[in-house]
């Protein structure tokens, strides 16, 4: 009966996510923060799994930043959504699958804005019209990128080469989550497991061998918060964000943090340097911080993928203890060359915080 | 390093290591501060509270939290009216609770 109750509950806080056909649209700023993901999500959807995934050069911003920044109205920002919907429509598909957070959590509070107000969706039709002769069907099915990914943890458990282990010993490494708040905290009831349980990420580390912990500030903000970080007068506020999950996270000593936001890794991975190049502190072991990865390099470590293929250089903290926990052979010579062994530069080192 | 920003100071509480020996030794003298259930009530009366934060509220939460330096700040700008212990709706003698404490600070003046 208790079994069944909680079957019952936790079925509302699950999501059907379709199979199959996806319209991707890809994040502003992972790219050049973590170039390797979604070249690497499209990778392992398209030629892994097999899924019809389609993705045009036509779209832009979905004008997130800008909205979230206070420096564009809704209305603007919705008919900027409304042409990456119109894009969509021309190109067949019905499902669409953001790369970014804010994307998802735009889209979501568009189309839920529209459901609420139809006389706006009516006004953005026509805006959209007369900017640029476009006309779209609003998506059947919004979903994050990370959705997908856990959809198919299991087969991506399946084809797995490496283990969230540690290849010595067969313990579970233990894994931070950090879950994006435009992905839980907007519309909790879109993402999975809601706010109260989002197991996106932790289904993933449990699914490829990882135990998860839980430590206090598990939900607090990365320290991202657009204004708190874009305006530098407010930067140490996104400083102290940070530090305090570190703090947090700290006595449960995690062999990696995992995130499914843009702005969450990168601010997890660089204010590591920031922090110990001010207070002398790092958080990993023996002067190193603690890895931050996407969940589609994750995906792709797992996978067997090379490190330095997927930009894993690119990278703040020292992906190298992880690598040797889990076993996953890496050339160190070839860290800073490029396509065709091509020289990219080596980045100064800092002088806290040992990178490798 | 300057980066032209800085960590902000941690506002969090750590209730496990937290010295709670002066709370503990007021309610020995006056009972009643278990008795608070910081509705603010003596805030809103205080005919200082606006001018220099004055707040017993505040005062009870401080200790407990092992706050005392705010504590020992607010004390000084009480200025004993008992205008609080009027209106509080658990009737505890605010004013005796600030007495006490201020004869618990004197006694340990020098260890704060």
């Amino acid at each position: 009966m208790i079994y069944q109750g909680k079957q019952k509950i936790w079925s509302d806080y699950q999501k059907d996510i379709p199979d199959d056909h996806w319209f991707y649209v890809r994040s502003c700023i992972r790219q050049s923060f973590f170039p390797g993901s979604e070249k690497f999500f499209m990778k392992i959807v398209r030629d892994d799994l097999g899924k019809d995934i389609y993705e045009t050069e036509h779209h832009t911003t979905c004008g997130g930043i800008a909205y979230h920044c206070d420096t564009i109205p809704q209305e603007t920002a919705m008919t900027i959504v409304a042409r990456q919907f119109a894009l969509m429509t021309e190109a067949g598909y019905e499902n669409l699958v953001a790369s970014c957070i804010t994307s998802f959590g735009n889209y979501c509070e568009t189309i839920e804005t529209w459901r609420e107000f139809p006389e706006l969706e009516a006004r953005v039709r026509e805006h959209l019209w007369k900017a640029c002769r476009r006309e779209f069907k609003v998506p059947k099915y919004v979903a994050h990128a990370s959705d997908l990914v856990y959809k198919f943890r299991n087969e991506i458990a399946a084809r797995a080469k490496f283990r969230l282990v540690d290849h010595e010993t067969g313990e579970p490494l233990r894994i931070v989550e950090h879950i994006g708040c435009h992905y839980s905290k907007m519309f909790p009831h879109k993402g999975v497991g809601g706010a109260e349980y989002p197991c996106v990420l932790s289904g993933m580390a449990e699914a490829w061998g990882g135990e998860v912990i839980d430590y206090p500030e598990r939900r607090h903000c990365c320290g991202f918060g657009f204004r708190q970080y874009l305006v530098r007068a407010n930067r140490g506020y996104s400083l102290s964000n940070t530090h305090k999950k570190f703090e947090s996270m700290e006595p449960y000593h995690p062999d990696c943090i995992i995130t499914n936001c843009p702005g969450c890794p990168f601010f997890l991975d660089r204010w590591q340097y920031v922090i110990s190049e001010m207070e002398g502190k790092t958080y990993g072991q023996d002067g190193h911080g603690i890895p931050v990865l996407t969940y589609e390099e994750l995906a792709a470590l797992v996978l067997g993928y090379d490190p330095w293929d997927m930009g894993l250089q690119i990278h703040q903290v020292g992906l190298e203890p992880l690598l040797d926990k889990m076993g996953v052979p890496y050339d160190p010579s070839k860290k800073y060359l490029g396509l065709n062994e091509k020289e990219i530069m080596k980045p100064g080192l800092p002088t806290v915080l040992k990178c490798c | 390093m300057d980066f032209g920003f800085s960590l902000s100071p941690s506002s969090a509480v750590n209730l496990d290591n937290t010295d709670m020996s002066l709370y503990e030794r007021l309610c020995e003298r006056e009972p009643g501060a278990k008795t608070c259930m910081a509705c603010g009530s003596c805030s809103a009366t205080c005919t200082v509270s606006a001018i220099n934060g004055m707040s017993v509220r505040k005062v009870i939460l401080g200790l407990q939290r092992g706050q005392f330096r705010d504590v020992e700040k607010m004390l000084s700008r009480c200025m004993l009216c008992g205008k609080c212990t009027m209106v509080c709706p658990r009737g505890i003698n605010t004013r005796h609770l600030i007495l006490e404490l201020c004869r618990l600070y004197g006694s340990k003046e020098g260890e704060l």
